[in-house]
């Protein structure tokens, strides 16, 4: 389990690490945490020839409030995002999600920015940006471009970011008043990949109306997968027993597309999907009517 | 003053040099001009190789050379069975076939190796690996053990008739008349699949040749330095006394670390003469989960016949034993089953068949539990159908059962796993039972807590269950103890070490002979070149064996230094007392001498060692048995289920451990803790997926779900000790114990728990996944 040869740079700017991505294109691979790269390295599932380690590039770890929401920089570790008052009070569903990241070590390493770039499908980030409809910064040589959750992960490990472009920063807004949240999965062992998992935002009118909602789902897709229509469904009503039970049904028979693997079966993620989907809409209703 | 060393929970003497890294493991040997070796393992499971191309890998920079089967020539032939011959029992079959160091022509695993590349770094060699070339043609493969045997199933050794490894019988009293007598038969089918052991060190050797002198030095992570050495200098055609084998440190054996001879055990030394240079191979996890050996795969039906109240008249068990693509070990595991199916109840009739067969996956060999844990499960879970079925509480059923007291020692009339009478020595099977229903509030717990978790709609069950554990097995171990002119106490065994705590339990056992402070003697375990004769660490046997024998080999050394002191003080021998490392003539504590300076003059320079003696304090014993000790024990556990999500939480988990004389509580307490975190595993995470080729589809610790400290409950462990009669200690093996309850009590506990869906467990190990599918079935059903 030694990866295969490669050359390695450690660029000090933004400038040339773009320049050098710009230069190898397809063979380069941005080195951030490693936390998934150099595993996939040393099982030489992935042999690329160049690794542009951005990690001596100054200042691109940081979380800071700004109006209507939080900054993150690319290099912000796990740990920092756990650890962040910030984070705590601008994105609470981040920041009391990151423990379920894997385990210490690998947030000490990981980075907000590789998480999103490597777009696991069971990875916590991607379904929590996509529920709090987050948007990103890309940048390359040629330029930047400011790309939605929504609209960055496109499937298994797949993204809209080109091969010269790296991932600076992300803008996570802050929930209206009112608002709960609730991130539910379920894992074998704690430090796991979720088996299945669901991440809700509801926001309340005064007299306790839906009026915004999101449901998206982990591990249960090839990428985070929005519930669109179940999430309208929410919307303009009272979030009874029986409109929960109708939003996770929709969202759960249609919206998700699990698959099968040695740990669960479709079967099975769907029915996890759909016990989390209804425990996490009514948690978020509870957080929304300030019970919890 | 308390003199007591044993039985004290004295910590550990290795722990400083283990935590601040100073320990010596295998990859730690780093030699001046050393070359590091790669294997090419197969890819198939079955499969017949047509052609071999190794020219690009050979052309590659850094790399030195690159073997295989044709270029090993007359080198490469199968290794030594490791238990041989068979077990005289009467139409015993067992169709030995060995791996060998490089495979020529037909893949029988994957993870079999065809090619070594050595290189300059291991880096460079694992480039030359993908350099080879290797034409295969797919053979149809074996991977159910069920159908291995059906008469149409191809063969993994095409010189055999069929898949048969082995077939034996053996009986007790007479089953079909008990049969005929009972007032209710009960019969089942339960399946038991792989784990691997997952030592947190993998397997790695590495080997000096020195041409000078002609003597060969290899460092490996074995269980069996001594039967290594030997093995390898008649293989080399070296005399033994030119072959080192140092087993140093290792990160844990559990019993794969002592299938001998593994292929790259018989490679690399070979490699090291042939290059005459030093060679090292260190496996990566991904290699231990094809090539280093596992356990479990096993498929029993079983019939039991009872009386109405529950009084156990016989069993009749029939399973099949996975050995995988080859049998080097004999069938110590499935004769290990076999002499836990009857578990620690009193069972007239038994009729025990089983058939190992061949499959195309990874070699079976003991691991932690050894074949018990799958005897246990099915007896255990038995009883909890009988219990369901003939209206009896669980935990009655098997009062009612259990060996009693004076029954000792019970024997059972067939053979143990080491080929002696199976009996059971000595034991208060019935106390131990109590204790742990007691610790654990057995009967709050069923009458008041569990109904108002019940009325909470929570799902939190009980299970409380018995289990054995034979132990301490021969053939035998030695000890050397010696006084060193320091006064610290030298002491040598053959055995290996695997992070047991040896050289505290040994030296607190050496130390109360001698009078000396348990941090004076200093332990050398597994290292050929100190200590010339042994076998292993194996079959829960460290305490029990080698333990003895550094008590036979401490007492020895005691007489001598009472003999030596008493002419010295001139006081007669029954005055003398040892005591901080002096000898004194009690009540005249300023007539005494140090150890130091009897050692010196135990070694005079002048003068003459009187006709008869030896120089030196000194004495070497061994203790072999004629059968081993066996511990009893019970586990408790309490867990809650969500039934939604198949999620557990044990909130209690008790141990009552019965091994006899303990040594040390504190080091015998981390051995059950390790030991139930395996179990754990077995029940609920850990289970090797291989598919309908026989392709292990987890192979790493990202879908392999080992339990880790996040997983596991705070244990609670009491002790009872009945003396074993058998050795002078008095101790029986407990090394194995954790693991074995804790699958068949996980079945019983998620039972209880998931009450009103009324399933049954009969496999093992389950997932989420799994237990959901059998509870919802059940309850549609
Ligand atoms: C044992 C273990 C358990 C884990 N469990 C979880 C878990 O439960 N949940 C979870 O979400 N994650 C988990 N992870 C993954 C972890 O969160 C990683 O940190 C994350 O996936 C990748 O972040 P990284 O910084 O390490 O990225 P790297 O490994 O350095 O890079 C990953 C990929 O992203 C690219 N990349 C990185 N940064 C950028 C950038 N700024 N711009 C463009 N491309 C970039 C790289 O080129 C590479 O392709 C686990 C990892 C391990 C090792």
């Amino acid at each position: 389990m030694k990866p295969a040869p490669f050359a390695y740079y450690a660029p000090t700017t933004l400038d040339e690490a773009l320049s050098l991505l710009s230069e190898h294109g397809y063979d380069a691979k941005v080195l951030a945490g490693g936390q998934s790269l150099v595993p996939m390295m040393n099982f030489r599932i992935a042999q690329p020839a160049v690794l542009v380690d951005i990690n001596n590039i100054p200042d691109l770890a940081y979380i800071n409030a700004e109006e209507g929401g939080v900054r993150v920089g690319a290099l912000t570790r796990h740990h920092q995002s756990e650890t962040s008052p910030v984070m705590a009070r601008h994105a609470p569903l981040i920041y009391s999600t990151m423990p379920k990241i894997a385990y210490p070590q690998v947030r000490t390493r990981g980075t907000f920015g590789g998480s999103l770039s490597h777009a696991d499908p069971s990875a916590e980030l991607p379904t929590l940006t996509t529920t709090l409809d987050a948007k990103f910064r890309l940048v390359s040589q040629c330029g930047e471009r400011w790309v939605s959750a929504r609209e960055f992960f496109l499937g298994l490990y797949t993204t809209a970011l080109e091969p010269d472009e790296i991932l600076i920063e992300g803008f996570v807004p802050e929930l209206p008043p009112r608002s709960g949240w609730s991130l539910q999965e379920v894992n074998r062992r704690k430090h796991d990949f979720a088996l299945a998992g669901v991440a809700a935002v509801l926001t309340l009118d005064e007299s306790g109306i839906c009026q915004d909602a999101r449901l998206v789902f982990l591990s249960v897709g090839d990428h985070p997968m929005y519930a669109e229509r179940a999430s309208n469904l929410l919307k303009g009503q009272a979030l009874t027993p029986e409109a929960i039970r109708a939003a996770t049904e929709l969202a759960t028979t249609e919206e998700i597309d699990p698959g099968d693997d040695i740990h669960a079966t479709a079967d099975f993620r769907r029915h996890l999907a759909k016990t989390l989907c209804q425990r996490a809409i009514e948690q978020a209703h509870q957080r929304a009517q300030g019970k919890q | 003053m308390d003199k007591r060393l044993i039985g004290k929970r004295v910590v550990r003497n290795e722990d400083p040099r283990l935590l601040t890294g100073q320990a010596q493991y295998v990859d730690d040997v780093n030699l001046p001009n050393m070359a590091h070796a790669a294997m090419f393992r197969s890819e198939y499971a079955h499969a017949r190789i047509r052609s071999i191309d190794v020219s690009k890998a050979r052309a590659y920079p850094g790399v030195i050379a690159v073997y295989t089967a044709e270029d090993m020539g007359a080198d490469c032939y199968p290794g030594p069975p490791l238990v041989s011959p068979p077990p005289t029992v009467k139409d015993v079959i067992f169709n030995s076939r060995r791996q060998v160091p490089l495979v020529k022509d037909k893949i029988r695993h994957a993870g079999e190796i065809i090619a070594v590349v050595i290189a300059e770094t291991r880096y460079i060699a694992e480039d030359g690996l993908d350099l080879i070339e290797i034409e295969y043609e797919p053979l149809p493969v074996v991977a159910d053990i069920e159908k291995a045997l059906e008469p149409d199933s191809p063969l993994v050794h095409d010189d055999l008739d069929s898949n048969l490894a082995a077939h034996l019988v053996q009986k007790k009293g007479d089953y079909e008349a008990a049969r005929a007598s009972a007032d209710a038969i009960i019969q089942r089918r339960f399946t038991i699949e792989r784990g691997t052991a997952a030592a947190m060190e993998n397997r790695g050797i590495v080997a000096q040749w020195d041409a000078k002198s002609e003597a060969l030095t290899v460092w490996d992570t074995t269980q069996a330095p001594i039967p290594i050495r030997n093995g390898l200098a008649a293989r080399l055609g070296l005399s033994e006394s030119k072959v080192r084998v140092i087993a140093p440190f290792i990160g844990g054996g559990f019993g794969p670390k002592i299938m001998m001879f593994y292929s790259e055990e018989m490679l690399v030394p070979w490699l090291a003469i042939k290059l005459n240079r030093p060679v090292k191979w260190i496996e990566d996890r991904r290699e231990n989960f094809y090539a280093t050996t596992q356990e479990r795969g096993q498929v029993h039906e079983v019939e039991m016949a009872f009386t109405r109240d529950g009084k156990i008249l016989g069993i009749k068990d029939d399973f099949i034993h996975d050995t995988g693509a080859y049998d080097p070990y004999g069938l110590t595991t499935p004769l290990n089953t076999q002499s836990h199916v009857m578990g620690g109840y009193d069972i007239p009739n038994f009729t025990s068949e089983f058939r190992v067969a061949f499959t195309n996956k990874t070699i079976v060999t003991p691991m932690r539990g050894a074949g018990r844990p799958h005897g246990i499960y099915v007896i255990e879970r038995m009883m909890d159908i009988a219990a369901k079925e003939l209206g009896i509480d669980r935990v009655e059923i098997r009062r009612r059962n259990l060996i009693k007291p004076d029954a000792f020692p019970y024997e059972h009339g067939i053979i143990d796993q080491a080929f002696a009478p199976l009996i059971f020595d000595s034991g208060n099977y019935e106390a131990v039972l109590n204790e742990t229903l007691k610790a654990v509030g057995y009967e709050k717990f069923i009458k008041e807590e569990q109904p108002r978790y019940r009325a909470e709609g929570r799902r939190v069950g009980i299970g409380v269950l018995p289990f054995i554990e034979t132990t301490g097995v021969g053939p035998y171990e030695g000890a050397r103890v010696t006084v060193e002119a320091s006064g610290k106490i030298a002491v040598a065994t053959g055995v290996g070490t695997q992070g047991q705590g040896h050289f505290t339990s040994f030296a607190q056992v050496v130390a109360e002979q001698l009078g000396v402070d348990v941090t004076d003697v200093r332990i050398t375990t597994g290292d050929s070149a100190h200590f010339n004769w042994g076998t292993g660490t194996f079959a829960s046997r460290g305490a029990v064996v080698a333990g003895n024998a550094m008590h036979a080999a401490a007492t020895m050394v005691r007489k001598k230094i009472l003999k030596l002191a008493s002419k010295v003080l001139n006081a007669p021998e029954e005055e003398l007392e040892l005591e901080d490392g002096m000898v004194r003539v009690a009540d005249i504590p300023q007539s005494s001498i140090s150890l130091s300076d009897l050692a010196a003059l135990a070694n005079p320079l002048r003068g003459a060692v009187e006709p008869g003696t030896e120089p030196g304090l000194e004495a070497t014993a061994y203790y072999g048995p004629q059968y081993g000790p066996t511990a009893f024990g019970v586990h408790a556990m309490i867990a809650e289920i969500d039934a939604e999500t198949m999620m557990i939480k044990i909130l209690r988990y008790v141990v009552t451990e019965d091994c006899g004389t303990i040594l040390n509580p504190l080091i015998l307490e981390g051995q059950i803790h390790g030991g139930v975190a395996l179990g754990l595993g077995n029940a609920y995470y850990e289970k090797l997926h291989f598919d309908e080729n026989a392709q292990l589809l987890n192979a790493s610790f990202m879908d392999y779900l080992l339990v880790g400290s996040t997983e596991m409950p705070r244990i609670e462990v009491h002790h009872l000790e009945t003396r074993s009669p058998l050795n002078e200690l008095g101790t029986k093996g407990v090394g194995e114990a954790g693991a074995i309850p804790v699958p068949a009590l996980f079945a019983q506990t998620m039972e209880d728990a998931l009450y009103d869906y009324n399933l049954e467990i009969r496999e093992t190990p389950l997932n989420p996944n799994r237990l959901f599918g059998i509870a919802r079935k059940e309850k549609t059903a």
